[in-house]
């Protein structure tokens, strides 16, 4: 047991040194035992989601000289992304074994990856959020570039890469602001020197500014979404399935750290600006996903429209606006993860699959996975009883709470419209013949996971109390 | 006398530097790799200044940790810039269109 000062950090503890050890024996693994490392990794991971539960759903322990928090939300949260990770890296190791980079470092990265995010979910000073937040981006760049032969994946991560240093060198600048006019960098200090007064509330105003264009790159949001497309498209797809899911809880927690604890209550309003970030991203996602004919940048575009209504939550600007978006983050990924495992089960070896004609008569040649897609579609649409329907309601209900009836028009009409190009996936499947007779990829591990990804989402819409009531909990 | 506000200016100034070199730059990627650089001293310009102002050593600690991040960062930009390299045999900002964000 570690000293009660770093407690709240075992969890953090345990998966680096999980990760040391994936990455020794990794090493010394001949390629045909790749099947090891994944097993470690995945060994690591539970051994981390049983330090978290060890610390548990009640109370709030500060550490580290009061920069590092285990509450509620942080194990809510920590629990699921390692739950993700781990549904990730089974549907990945589908993937890798039929591809020609079939490197443990893709879980090796994966863990680095979680770690970053783990730490940012902890971060109760801008100092651990900002290196938590750039040990999850460090990890995700290399990971893009995980195909050393592909012009594509190298194009895709160096833009990765650049727009990736802009966003952390803008938050950073907004940190440093924020650094001046309350001489503090703990979120909790920061809070109440803001609340005390006497800062410059023109400095302020150009410090929350930064830091909202930072954490509206890190989600994707519209006008600073154009690494989304291009990453989706250009990295390999088991990479584009981590990188479309776990590091949105990432952000989402970043966002309220930032956000919430640290400039909740201040002069400053940072809730218009994420609503105009909302708006133009349930606008320009859901309008341009129509258009795309790869299925991955339809998928890309229509993360961006998600993005829009998690930001919605947030401009809600209400408790109830974060509990939503909370709900709202965590079954997007769901549903996020089960279509990219979708794509994944499509692709054959040397063939990724990932045009939207591939999906061609796909309810012929496997009718349970055509199943599993209309769920997931028609959850994305947000059409009852699915999960999405109730995350959509949710952020509806809080905005109109909170007098916001225009931010909640807007999220109604653009959803209409995004309802188009998921219904388009619907008809290729039920009502188009098949393309070519190529079999699914098969494994049972993928096919299990996949198909209790897709009844979750059901499931979640039959009955979602039980995650709604855990959201609130991790909040309260 | 050198005030506060003269060290804010000049950092100001380093960040726009920073961001313009990257849009405008149609060049070299090497070059927008040495812009993130001069963005993140911008930014560490920024805490010493603060840090001094305030008489407190946080910006300092701060400035340390960005320094070791950006040396990481220079090393994962530099790998993919090798690797775009070997690929495309060019580093040309302009050839870099295949994907259409």
């Amino acid at each position: 047991m570690l000293p009660t000062e770093f407690a709240p950090a075992f969890p953090e503890t345990v998966l680096g040194l999980g990760i040391c050890l994936v990455l020794l024996v990794d090493l010394y693994l001949p390629a045909r035992w790749r099947d090891v490392t994944y097993l470690l990794a995945l060994v690591t991971l539970a051994a981390t989601a049983m330090a978290v539960s060890d610390i548990g759903l009640s109370g709030t322990t500060l550490a580290l000289g009061g920069s590092f928090v285990a509450d509620p939300l942080a194990s809510f949260l920590k629990l699921f992304v390692l739950a993700a990770l781990a549904t990730v890296f089974v549907y990945s190791r589908a993937y890798l074994q039929d591809s020609t980079y079939n490197k443990g470092e893709y879980y090796l990265l994966g863990l680095f990856a979680a770690l970053g995010i783990l730490v940012m979910i902890s971060g109760a000073s801008l100092l651990t959020l900002y290196l938590g937040l750039e040990m999850q981006a460090l990890a995700l760049y290399a990971m893009v570039a995980f195909n050393r032969d592909s012009p594509v994946a190298a194009e895709a991560a160096m833009k990765y890469f650049v727009l990736g240093a802009i966003a952390s060198g803008c938050l950073l600048y907004g940190i440093s602001l924020l650094y001046g006019v309350t001489g503090t960098v703990q979120l909790a200090e920061i809070a109440q020197a803001l609340r005390a007064g006497g800062a410059d509330d023109a400095v302020t105003l150009v410090a929350v500014a930064f830091v909202v264009v930072g954490i509206a790159f890190k989600f994707g949001a519209v006008p600073f979404h154009m690494w989304v497309p291009d990453v989706y498209e250009g990295a390999p797809v088991s990479v584009t399935l981590l990188v479309g899911t776990v590091p949105k809880v990432g952000a989402f927690a970043l966002a309220l750290r930032v956000l919430v604890e640290g400039l909740g209550e201040t002069g400053v309003t940072w809730e218009p600006m994420l609503g105009v970030l909302a708006v133009l991203s349930l606008g320009i996602g859901n309008i341009v996903a129509i258009v795309q004919t790869n299925l991955r940048r339809m998928l890309a575009y229509s993360t961006i429209a998600h993005v829009g209504f998690i930001l919605l939550g947030f401009a809600a600007g209400s408790r109830e606006g974060i509990e939503a978006a909370l709900f709202y983050t965590i079954v997007y990924v769901i549903m996020a993860a089960g279509a990219f495992g979708i794509v994944i089960l499509l692709g054959r070896q040397g063939d990724d699959a990932d045009e939207l004609d591939d999906l061609r008569g796909l309810s012929q040649r496997s009718p349970w996975f055509a199943l599993v897609m209309l769920l997931l579609m028609v959850s994305m649409i947000g059409v009852p009883p699915l999960a999405g329907f109730y995350a959509k309601w949710w952020v509806l209900a809080a905005l109109l709470d909170a007098g916001q009836l225009w931010l909640a028009i807007a999220g109604v009409l653009f959803s209409v419209v995004g309802a188009f190009y998921y219904l388009r996936v619907v008809k290729l499947m039920y009502f188009d013949s098949p393309a070519g007779e190529a079999p699914l990829r098969q494994g049972a591990a993928l096919r299990l996971t996949l198909s209790v990804n897709g009844l979750l989402v059901l499931a979640l819409g039959v009955f979602p109390e039980g995650l709604i009531e855990l959201c609130a909990r991790a909040l309260g | 006398m050198i005030t506060l506000g003269h060290y804010l200016t000049l950092s100001a100034l380093l960040f726009v530097i920073a961001i313009a070199g990257i849009f405008l730059n149609r060049k070299n990627v090497i070059l927008l790799l040495m812009c993130v650089e001069l963005l993140l001293l911008a930014v560490n310009f920024n805490f010493i200044a603060f840090s001094r102002y305030l008489d407190d050593p946080t910006g300092q600690v701060f400035v340390f940790f960005i320094l070791t991040v950006a040396a990481a960062e220079a090393a994962i930009g530099l790998a993919i810039l090798v690797v775009l390299f070997r690929a495309r045999r060019s580093i040309n900002v302009q050839e870099l269109d295949v994907l259409k964000g």
